[in-house]
């Protein structure tokens, strides 16, 4: 199967579509949230259409809930089938979250604690997913606010562990490593040493909102609606540096400015891939 | 995490007069409070971007009052949040607080029908060549299927002039005809679009839209209408391009 240019794209807003058309910039490919085209049709769908004569694209799922305690929504995941037959992407992600219990859908990307019990339901999942849409797909570390006493698996061994049991790849979210760094205390630098990065077939880049809790801790929100921060370009730089540039994604999902102020992070991406030694040396 | 520990988890997302779950390490109040917030922010947003008449009638504040309660009432069941709300106007109209806004219920029909609209499947609409092949005979028993974009709101109130005002369309102004207003919403293109209807009009399409033969669409929209002018109406009907497929009656034996 084709693959996603090793380059930088950006997360597609409808408002920015003609912006997008008319720009001569280098776009290595789009990429949208699934949930967002499972209307029938309208502009949505001739938007993505033009789109997709002219980029590369990736599916990005918000819904599937892989984490979840509950199986796979089979009616939701017919859905992106068919999304992705009738695009034909170049790749498929989700999450690392759940988002539905019982009948009922949370809008968010909920945390679940990592434990031998969730790795086996976790891993039949992403199997599932997989063998019914017949390729492989991209599973994406969370940005958390909260840890489960329960945990007895390192987020980076129980990532790991689902790839070497399903055969999935991982889309390495920098600014989510710095948000939940942050927020728990942990080291982001040796989170991204330990990480499998062979695994990893996308990068995503986005900007988060800063608080405190109320023991005057950090507290990151992963919000996408903010230009991205300096420490996670300077983590996203040392990645590119290591391991030579992977296709990178600059996404706001929130206040979603005009294009030019998006168009901004996305050359700062490309000059950060553009230094990249790997590529120098070749 | 066990059935019961997400069961909690959901549960205490929801309900805000709940402690946050257990099985979470340290002080988690705050934190706890971001997950709580993303799923009621989120979900306000939705309705606040379909329903932004509505927002414009209440108000800001009074809106996400309003958007949260229905969120808690009726949260969505399925990822694809371009459906969450369509029940949202029907939880107006049984909403005590605007009791006094009798309106306000068929504004979110209009403003629901037109993201409906905007979605509806891509299925060719007929000229007006397609209609010459139908006989004077086959005429009253014909059933024609209306587009799927399209939506008949049927109001006692002047709703769609009031939709209108609160989405800067016209200008706000006293209502001096306050009476009854049928909207036909639709998708000729990409955007959605809204047109009153004559009276009787919306009886008529309505009738054809459920599946009833042309006559008798004509003689429900005549006990609304006693002028209907069936005609001018079919005319009407041809003209806007609103019907996707004609199906003649077979000939008895």
């Amino acid at each position: 199967m084709e693959k996603l240019p090793n380059s930088v794209g950006v997360g597609f807003k409808p408002e920015h579509f003609e912006a997008i058309m008319s720009d001569a910039l280098q776009l290595a490919f789009l990429e949208i949230h699934a949930e967002n085209y499972m209307g029938a049709g309208g502009r949505p769908h001739a938007q993505l259409a033009r789109i997709r004569e002219r980029f590369a694209l990736s599916i990005h799922g918000v819904g599937l809930s892989i984490g979840g305690e509950q199986p796979v929504d089979k009616a939701h995941l017919a859905r992106l089938s068919a999304l992705i037959e009738r695009y034909k992407p170049q790749s498929f992600s989700e999450h690392l979250a759940w988002s539905s219990h019982d009948s009922e859908f949370f809008n968010d990307l909920l945390p679940l604690p990592y434990t031998v019990t969730t790795l086996a339901r976790v891993v039949d999942h992403v199997a599932e997913v997989q063998d019914t849409l017949g390729r492989r797909m991209l599973l994406e570390n969370p940005s958390t606010y909260v840890r489960f006493s329960e945990s007895t698996i390192g987020e980076v061994d129980f990532l790991g562990a689902i790839v070497a049991r399903t055969g999935c790849g991982l889309l390495l979210d920098v600014n989510n490593v710095f948000v939940s760094a942050q927020n728990h205390g942990t080291n982001a630098w040796s989170y991204l040493a330990d990480f499998p990065f062979e695994a990893v077939g996308e990068i995503h880049l986005g900007g988060h909102d800063a608080d405190r809790d109320e023991t005057g801790a950090p507290l990151l929100i992963d919000a996408h609606g903010s230009p991205v921060a300096d420490p996670v370009w300077s983590l996203f730089a040392e990645v590119v540096a290591r391991h030579g540039p992977r296709p990178s994604l600059v996404e706001w999902d929130n206040d979603v400015p005009e294009w030019p102020v998006l168009r901004d992070e996305v050359e700062r991406a490309l000059s950060i891939v553009g230094d990249c030694p790997i590529l120098k040396a070749a | 995490m066990n059935a019961f520990a997400i069961a909690s988890f959901a549960a205490a997302l929801k309900d805000r007069s709940l402690p946050p779950p257990a099985g979470l390490a340290g002080e988690v109040t705050r934190r706890f409070a971001v997950y709580r917030n993303n799923v009621a922010v989120g979900l306000i947003r939705a309705l606040e971007a379909r329903f932004p008449a509505v927002l414009d009638l209440v108000g800001g504040e009074f809106f996400r009052a309003m958007a949260r309660d229905f969120a808690l009432a009726n949260p969505p069941t399925s990822p694809v949040l371009i459906e969450f709300g369509d029940r949202f106007p029907d939880f107006i109209a049984g909403f005590p607080p605007v009791a006094g806004l009798p309106y306000l219920a068929d504004v979110a029909r209009i403003e629901a029908a037109r993201t409906r609209a905007y979605h509806a499947a891509d299925i060719p609409r007929l000229e007006a060549d397609a209609f010459e092949s139908v006989s004077a005979e086959q005429l009253s028993s014909l059933r024609l299927t209306i587009h799927p974009a399209v939506t008949i709101v049927r109001s006692p109130y002047p709703a769609l002039t009031i939709f209108a005002m609160s989405s800067g369309v016209v200008q706000p102004a006293p209502i001096e005809n306050w009476q009854s207003e049928d909207t036909l919403i639709d998708r000729p293109c990409y955007d959605a679009t809204v047109r009153p209807l004559a009276l009787g009009s919306a009886r008529f399409l309505q009738s054809l839209q459920n599946g009833a033969p042309l006559q008798r669409a004509a003689d429900l929209a005549i006990k609304c209408n006693p002028e209907f002018d069936l005609p001018a109406n079919l005319a009407e009907l041809i003209g806007s391009r609103i019907v996707t497929h004609i199906n003649i009656a077979p000939e008895g034996l």
